[in-house]
């Protein structure tokens, strides 16, 4: 996932540049940590991840990162409010069972929060199902139906209206187009629902609600 | 803990060790006891290995569990036949590196193996304590503890780690004196023993009290209560270890002969092996001192400890950044008594890693190898040690 100069995957990358320096970041499902260690290395954030598979825990504090074993969705609710600056949810939205349950403590513990997924209405999955009549196998969502860890398809559009349907904020929103592991992509401003494989959001509570 | 004493596959070790006492506490200046009562002089075993840096900011304290001792890693002599407890953790290049840190392992109170302990002769009567030793507590070893570190003049404690009882003693050490502890690495422990992990102990102090020449603790001049012991052992061993690996270790297979003798001699390996483990525990090991222990593990309960009605409260006294590790098979500790106390530590907005090892070895996982947890170490330690 991370080359040896150091430079993480693209989708990474846009996140790490919305993060300030010094803040107190939590990433869920952060997998190897890849992101946590360029943060703590580039950044000087403090952080603090949770992934669920027993070697990536290993993998992450071996190269020194605070990282607890546990599942995402009750680990949150031990935190205190406003524990982190930012809570991250990358690429991982996707496979939880109560998205709206994880946003809300996610804002919760957190002052802001970050999401990325797949975008499920690129024109090539649109394309896929259209022709082919099978479920749709990306390069982003590489798994056949009955053995994908992705339990919700959601698009741009889709999390713009779950954002009003549960009443939080997008304050950023950029949408891009790259591969799962790609260091490289571009961002995508025009039609981003049906050209970009990933959206990414930065999230806040909704203070008029 | 069992003892699964084995050289190092690659041959490297701290060398040889020296076992070093210290001693405090002398009369009138007598050591105050949970319990209220003074107790001096008081000794306590140790070992160092490794040096100690000039900033003393490189001290990491090891902490040793039930039947353990100060000696974690190396030999006592060039034909030792055995290293240290903890040989395969504790050495040079070794998840511990002993390159880089100075390593202090001190025995506990209570013990047999060099400590002040009921085995001990009593000043008063010069004769062994038995009995009349005060009920000392975890926080008690503690305490002696920290005598013995501020003897050694640290100041700070880069690390304190240990598994099961010695488990613990960390997290009482991460409460009680939180300016002097920097990380924290428990083990396989728990804030606070299980009504199964009390049953467990009384069943095996039963059976040395009931074992007539236990003669109510009295019985160093004459025969000792080594069939109590031993089955205390046995029991011991039956809960450091798990279904799965007892299964594959033993099965139903049956010791040196085809088919059942059709009396009492210890058909199935499983038999023979706890004899063993029981008759080899007496040799080296105090049936008074393996009582007091066991009791002061039972007694523990952090929370209580400390006055403060739950763990969350107990915590957030502490501030070290812990490394919390469990295993999956272990059901003397089992990973939710590991769960609550990292809840805790995150309530307190402390900075914990936690991790459950996959094994199938019960709670004796922590003293088995394991690429793993030699990693984990080893990578917490370094960035704790960058980080002070």
């Amino acid at each position: 996932m991370k080359s040896e100069n150091g430079i993480i995957r693209f989708d990474l990358q846009i996140i790490a540049s919305w993060i300030e320096p010094g803040s107190k970041v939590l990433d869920l499902g952060c997998g190897g940590g890849d992101l946590l260690y360029f943060l703590k290395t580039h950044k000087q954030v403090e952080c603090t991840g949770i992934e669920r598979a027993e070697a990536k825990v290993a993998q992450c504090i071996e190269k020194g990162l605070s990282v607890l074993q546990g599942d995402i969705n009750e680990e949150v609710l031990d935190y205190p409010d406003h524990t982190f600056d930012y809570v991250i949810v990358s690429q991982t939205l996707q496979q939880v069972y109560e998205p709206d349950k994880l946003i809300q403590s996610l804002l919760r513990i957190g002052k802001r929060g970050i999401v990325s997924f797949p975008n499920f209405s690129h024109w090539g999955i649109r394309l896929q199902l259209l022709r082919t009549g099978y479920a749709p196998i990306t390069r982003q969502l590489p798994y056949e139906w009955y053995d994908t860890p992705n339990i919700r398809v959601i698009t741009i559009k889709d999390f713009r209206k779950f954002s009003r349907d549960v009443g939080f904020k997008i304050l950023k929103e950029v949408a891009i187009n790259t591969n799962s592991h790609d260091r490289h992509g571009n961002i995508v401003t025009f039609l981003p629902n049906l050209r970009a494989t990933y959206g990414i959001f930065l999230i806040g509570k909704d203070q008029s609600s | 803990m069992s003892e699964y004493i084995e050289h190092d596959s690659d041959g490297i070790s701290v060398g040889v060790v020296k076992k070093k006492f210290f001693t405090f506490a002398e009369p009138p200046h007598e050591m105050t006891l949970e319990s209220g009562k003074k107790l001096g002089p008081v000794t306590i075993a140790y070992e160092t290995y490794g040096e100690l840096d000039a900033d003393r900011k490189n001290a990491i304290l090891i902490l040793h569990a039930l039947s353990g001792d100060s000696h974690a890693a190396g030999y006592y002599r060039e034909d030792d036949p055995k290293p240290g407890w903890w040989d395969i953790m504790v050495g040079p290049g070794k998840g511990i590196d002993t390159n880089k840190y100075f390593v202090v392992c001190s025995n506990i109170l209570g013990s047999c193996m060099g400590s002040t302990g009921p085995c001990s002769i009593n000043p008063e009567t010069e004769y062994p304590y038995g009995l009349d030793f005060p009920f000392v507590t975890i926080g008690d070893m503690v305490q002696a503890q920290k005598a013995l570190m501020d003897h050694l003049g640290i100041k700070k404690i880069l690390s304190v780690t240990g598994g099961s009882i010695g488990g613990m003693q960390v997290l009482e050490w991460c409460v009680r004196y939180p300016e002097m502890v920097a990380s924290a690495i428990p083990l396989a422990t728990t804030t606070k023993h299980s009504a199964l992990a009390i049953a467990f102990n009384e069943v095996a102090r039963q059976a040395i009290m009931a074992d007539p020449n236990w003669n109510n603790g009295d019985y160093y001049s004459g025969p000792k209560p080594d069939l109590g012991l031993a089955v205390a052992r046995m029991i011991g061993h039956i809960t450091y270890l798990s279904d799965e690996s007892m299964r594959r270790k033993f099965g139903r297979r049956l010791q040196d002969r085809s088919d059942f003798s059709f009396n009492f001699n210890a058909d199935f390996q499983v038999e023979s092996y706890l004899r063993y483990q029981g008759t080899k525990f007496v040799e080296r090991f105090d049936a008074n001192a393996f009582l007091y222990i066991t009791k002061a593990a039972d007694y523990y309960d952090l929370a209580r400890q400390h006055n403060s009605g739950s763990t969350v409260k107990a915590f957030s006294k502490a501030g070290a950044k812990f490394l919390v590790v469990s295993f999956t098979s272990d059901w003397l500790y089992p990973t939710y008594q590991s769960k609550d106390m990292v809840q805790a530590m995150k309530k307190n907005g402390l900075d914990v890693s936690f991790c459950e090892i996959e094994a199938e070895w019960g709670h004796d996982a922590f003293l088995l190898p394991s690429e793993r947890l030699t990693a984990l170490m080893r990578g917490f330690l370094e960035r704790v040690y960058n980080e002070i």
